[in-house]
């Protein structure tokens, strides 16, 4: 039955002319990664970036459809224009600026800390590290003396703490912040926090220099009317940004 | 879902676990049970006539059409079925979207290939930007099965290859003899008897189907594999019903699951192959 009425739509869509079509958008995220973004229990996209990402797509008028996509292969698929923009907690570095554009920042960078189980207080440098493959994190580690072992995604590398595979896990602190209160003592942050990466942007394609436009003004107006300082403040344990 | 369930911190015990066993998201987990078996059920017929198209083409009388068929069958199954999982539903994907690039904005002046980007206009895209969710989802879910459907056809084509050359040439002659036509022989004689043969290797390559279908997880297809992956991660007081990790209890389910499906089809094979087989000499035979 889904197929027939597929055919139907690809039929009938082939006729419509192209002006309305400019108004709909794909946010792409990847929903494993909270506060910033998750898939809650009903089954949507929700975190800090569902509520950022609906406001900006309020102050540039665009309808907007949210999808999730494993970071493994987020921005390929941007690429390949499965969606249009990737706001997945996706700090700006000039690695990924070569293959996709930023929007400006709409979170400031976070520093990033270690977890590991309470107790632990080992020499960082040298120990065994685990960080979600493709992040800042990873590339920090792997730079430095301390083994990396990458997984593909945040809730493996928190188990490999858990179950002794890895000393210590590096991650935003706010997403590891959730994790150590929900652990019961189990889990403590350990070492010095680190200061890694540009802020948080949104992920668009190069080609697409109008769509970048569009939503450098929307995070423009958010932050002007301190729309912003609210969702970052509701989100992460009342956190003062000023913008 | 029940009107106990408004404020899950103050359930406890069976009310909890009825709760959390009927979220948005656990619903989604069980309508994934039928996207698995959507995938086996619409495989199967293209798996055959990709299949039968194989066969068919390598017992060809014309060359180029055997070289064909002997092409198809060899290529699929001598490169790793990963590589056609995630080349065919990307290239198809790019490739449907250029014809109808082509097709509709003939004038559009630059190159579709930008860079890394591939951009076409906004009327070409497959599907349409403006398309609810599910039309993506069963695009992409199309994809995937035409995908499976090409790599499992060629493993079928040497089946039934095989299986059309089992069948004793003394039975066609025979039929030859009576003064059928080809065709007739292929339909009355060939065919029919054939499945005798064909049938250990066809089931054989069912129980393999069923084996494969976690890859649609690898196409971004959010099938078992993936909800049991999402709701078995750690879940903190952020979410409604926080839970530790439990992805090895989701995994089981699933285990439970495929090895009650290869049961079934097991018996099923069985049963067929005893069917097709009365009055043949072989292994599945009742002489």
């Amino acid at each position: 039955m889904k197929l027939t009425t597929l055919l139907t739509t690809a039929a009938l869509a082939t006729g419509i002319a192209s002006a309305s079509m400019a108004d709909a958008i794909r946010m792409g995220t990847e929903g494993a990664y909270p506060p910033y973004n998750f898939v809650n229990d009903a089954g949507e996209v929700d975190g800090f970036e569902r509520e950022v990402g609906d406001a900006l797509c309020e102050r540039a008028e665009l309808e907007c459809t949210w999808v999730t996509n494993d970071w493994d292969s987020i921005i390929p698929n941007l690429v390949s224009g499965n969606y249009d923009t990737i706001i997945a907690g996706m700090s700006i570095t000039d690695e990924r600026d070569e293959v996709i554009d930023f929007t400006s920042e709409y979170f400031p960078p976070d520093p990033s800390t270690y977890v590991a189980l309470a107790g632990y207080d080992g020499d960082l440098s040298g120990a065994i590290v685990a960080a979600q493959t493709s992040t800042i994190q990873a590339s920090y580690i792997a730079s430095s003396g301390a083994t990396l072992v990458e997984f593909a995604t945040p809730e493996e590398t928190v188990a490999a703490v858990r179950n002794g595979e890895a000393d210590a896990v590096l991650a935003d602190d706010a997403f590891l912040a959730d994790i150590v209160n929900a652990s019961n003592g189990e889990l403590a942050f350990t070492g010095e926090p680190v200061s890694i990466g540009g802020g948080i942007g949104m992920g668009i394609r190069e080609s697409d220099t109008e769509l970048k436009d569009k939503m450098n003004a929307a995070i423009a107006s958010i932050k002007a009317d301190g729309t912003l300082t609210a969702l970052i403040a509701k989100w992460f344990d009342g956190r003062m940004v000023k913008y | 879902m029940f009107n106990h369930c408004a404020d899950p911190s103050l359930l406890d015990g069976l009310s909890w676990w009825s709760c959390y066993l009927t979220t948005g998201k656990h619903i989604n987990f069980y309508q994934s049970f039928l996207v698995v078996f959507a995938l086996l059920l619409l495989t199967v017929p293209i798996i055959l006539a990709f299949g039968f198209a194989g066969a068919l083409a390598r017992r060809s009388r014309m060359l180029p059409v055997r070289w064909f068929g002997l092409g198809y069958t060899s290529m699929v199954r001598g490169i790793p079925d990963i590589i056609f999982f995630l080349f065919v539903p990307i290239a198809m994907d790019q490739g449907i979207e250029y014809l109808r690039h082509q097709w509709k904005c003939s004038d559009w002046l630059e190159p579709v290939r930008q860079g890394n980007d591939f951009v076409v206009c906004t009327a070409a895209k497959m599907p349409l930007g403006i398309s609810p969710q599910w039309v993506h989802e069963t695009y992409g879910f199309l994809l995937a099965t035409l995908a499976f459907a090409i790599v499992f056809g060629a493993f079928a084509a040497n089946t039934l290859h095989g299986a059309l050359g089992a069948v004793p040439k003394a039975q066609l002659e025979t039929a030859a003899a009576f003064g059928m036509s080809r065709g007739q022989i292929f339909r009355r004689i060939h065919l029919p008897q054939m499945w005798a043969y064909a049938l250990p290797g066809l089931s054989n390559l069912w129980m393999i189907l069923i084996k494969a279908t976690p890859l649609l997880f690898l196409l971004g297809v959010e099938d078992i594999v993936y909800w049991a992956r999402e709701l078995g991660g750690t879940k903190t007081a952020r979410f409604a019903y926080p839970h530790p990790d439990w992805r090895l209890g989701y995994f089981l389910v699933l285990l439970v699951f495929y090895l009650g499906l290869t049961w079934v089809s097991e018996k099923f094979f069985n049963n067929l192959t005893r069917r097709v087989s009365k009055g043949q000499t072989t292994i599945g035979g009742t002489v």
